[in-house]
């Protein structure tokens, strides 16, 4: 545990943020909860954005906050992007991504502009005004502009909500390579169950100013009444990597103990990868099926079988592997065919998304 | 040259002296009250400006007066600085310097004020996550971004503080080559009945104030000099 925060504040008379937060110092956590629960708040007490008394802020081991010490924000080498448009506009592209490479000392300098440059796929655009960039090119060099400073913590406040869903889905992909290539913890302030699907390794749900519970994104998922629901019911995503190409044209995803075969537009890169896949386009079938239109059909263990909406049951199986999937079945077929904890079943799983 | 006399031209040299100080000092003064008007949100900042703009509305006799009695012989102003040694600054150049700091702070501290609202916090925060420090943000960030704000606080400054007359004639009353600044030789003239002489130098006056204002409005058409 090493990113520690505890803050009272009283924002204003209806609202106080309340939280004593302990986090492992490494991969992608998420802050999730509606607009107004405070997230944005707790992101700026811990870049130190705000000076609230009494709040105790630190990062593995240094105290950036503790009674009256107050370490500024340019001292903490932490990466900021924010929501909307953030660049400097006097400077171009250039100017901006080096802006913070210029001021942070060789010595701590890991990464190359011109290899962020690539990676974010901006190089085209260098010697552009930040105001001739389209939204999702600026949200990049901003991300660029924050790895470049080269953080020991990134905090990212809702990165990608300003985008419209094309240039999100245009984007995410960078954000997604960024969690898993940057080698810095991110902490990602989110409303959005996409987001956290595709780019978190823990959840910290948050409601009314106060923490709600901490969870593996697994376990977030594992439970059907998790607020990642809220929006498009239950899902699952599995982590596997791209395997290459099937002799059929399709591109097998797995590992070596579960193989997926996705029908892609185009071959994604190889790498780690995850796969949403929604409860409801899951069925379930004693025994696997030939002469059915569905292609993927996974061996399952049954782990839970749990009353949801009115009628419906979300049955939750362990692959050969280990992962969780889930489907949604009525409580009419699990009574008919007679379901029970502990039985093997085929998943039958009908569509897919690749979100990573 | 132009039909000016000695006293004349010791008058605009006096006169342009002081508005080049008072320009720079306030723009050191008025810069962070600026910022600071322009992110607060407490009740304290109602109170500052307030104050800042107290000479927009007060009689400049009032401030003449007050600031006679704080820096005059018999002011604890005055009377420290006569108690070190040292002269008070009642008719003095410097007593005038200050009045003029001042008195012409609102037209310093206002449109960077706005100027600073619309550049919002943004900015500077991202600059300190990139290892900016205070200095570097300044110079960095915020004075590019702020030029034009920072153009027209100079200017108003410069020129309010040419057309003032009424605290320096309370405070430094009308010695040559010290305290006689223009506005109050055209009085003096005047008092003569020396009207060709005032005419000349109102006539200056006036236009150096048209073409100022004239400057500022083509620079930055969304400082509404009307307000102020």
């Amino acid at each position: 545990m090493s990113l520690e925060t505890r803050v009272h504040w009283r924002i204003d008379p209806a609202f106080s943020l309340e939280v004593d937060l302990a986090l492992p110092s490494d991969g992608v956590t998420a802050l999730f909860g509606r607009s107004g629960c405070g997230k944005t708040s707790l992101l700026r007490v811990i870049a130190g954005l705000e000076r609230i008394a009494g709040a105790e802020v630190s990062f593995r081991g240094e105290r950036w906050q503790h009674g009256r010490q107050f370490v500024p924000l340019h001292r903490r080498r932490v990466g900021l992007v924010f929501q909307e448009h953030s660049l400097m506009p006097h400077l171009t592209v250039s100017g901006n991504l080096l802006y913070g490479y210029k001021r942070t000392p060789e010595s701590l300098r890991r990464h190359h502009p011109d290899e962020v440059a690539a990676m974010l796929g901006i190089d085209a655009l260098l010697q552009r005004p930040v105001d001739r960039l389209s939204g999702g090119q600026r949200q990049r060099v901003a991300v660029g502009r924050a790895l470049l400073g080269s953080p020991q913590l990134l905090l990212l406040d809702e990165p990608l909500s300003a985008l419209d869903t094309q240039t999100r889905r245009e984007i995410m992909p960078f954000f997604s390579a960024l969690a898993a290539q940057a080698d810095v913890p991110i902490i990602l302030v989110t409303h959005t169950p996409d987001e956290v699907q595709a780019m978190a390794d823990r959840v910290v749900f948050m409601s009314d100013g106060r923490v709600d519970r901490i969870e593996d994104l697994k376990q977030a998922l594992a439970r059907p009444d998790s607020p990642l629901f809220v929006d498009s019911g239950a899902a699952s995503v599995l982590e596997g990597t791209i395997l290459g190409q099937s002799a059929d044209g399709f591109v097998r995803f797995g590992n070596d103990r579960v193989e997926l075969l996705l029908q892609l537009d185009k071959t994604p890169k190889q790498g780690i990868s995850r796969l949403r896949i929604q409860a409801n386009d899951v069925a379930v079938s004693r025994r696997p099926l030939d002469q059915i239109s569905v292609i993927n059909q996974l061996p399952i263990t049954i782990e839970g079988l749990e009353q949801w909406r009115p009628g419906r049951v979300l049955l939750t199986g362990v692959l050969a592997d280990g992962q969780r999937l889930c489907a949604e079945i009525t409580e009419q077929s699990r009574n008919t065919m007679n379901l029970a904890v502990g039985e093997s079943v085929y998943a039958l799983i009908k569509s897919v998304a690749l979100i990573n | 040259m132009l039909g000016l006399s000695p006293t004349d031209w010791q008058a605009i040299e006096v006169t342009l002296r002081l508005c080049v100080y008072t320009t720079l000092i306030l723009l050191v003064i008025a810069t962070p009250i600026a910022w600071w008007l322009a992110g607060n949100r407490s009740p304290a900042r109602v109170v500052v400006q307030a104050i800042v703009a107290l000479p927009l509305v007060l009689p400049p006799t009032v401030l003449g007066f007050y600031l006679l009695i704080v820096l005059g012989p018999r002011g604890w102003i005055g009377s420290t600085l006569e108690s070190l040694g040292l002269n008070h600054l009642a008719f003095s150049f410097e007593g005038i310097l200050i009045a003029s700091v001042i008195y012409s702070m609102p037209f310093a501290v206002q449109p960077l004020t706005e100027a600073f609202s619309n550049l919002g916090r943004r900015p500077t925060e991202v600059a300190s996550s990139l290892g900016a420090g205070l200095v570097d943000r300044f110079f960095t960030v915020i004075l590019p971004l702020t030029k034009g704000g920072f153009v027209v606080a100079a200017t108003l400054t410069f020129a309010h503080t040419a057309g003032e007359f009424g605290v320096i004639l309370m405070l430094g009353g009308s010695i040559p080559g010290e305290t006689q600044v223009l506005s109050v030789l055209i009085y003096d003239h005047t008092e003569a009945m020396n009207y060709e002489s005032a005419h000349r130098l109102s006539f200056l006056l006036l236009m150096f104030s048209f073409i100022t204002l004239s400057v500022i409005y083509g620079i930055n058409r969304r400082f509404a000099i009307a307000k102020l």
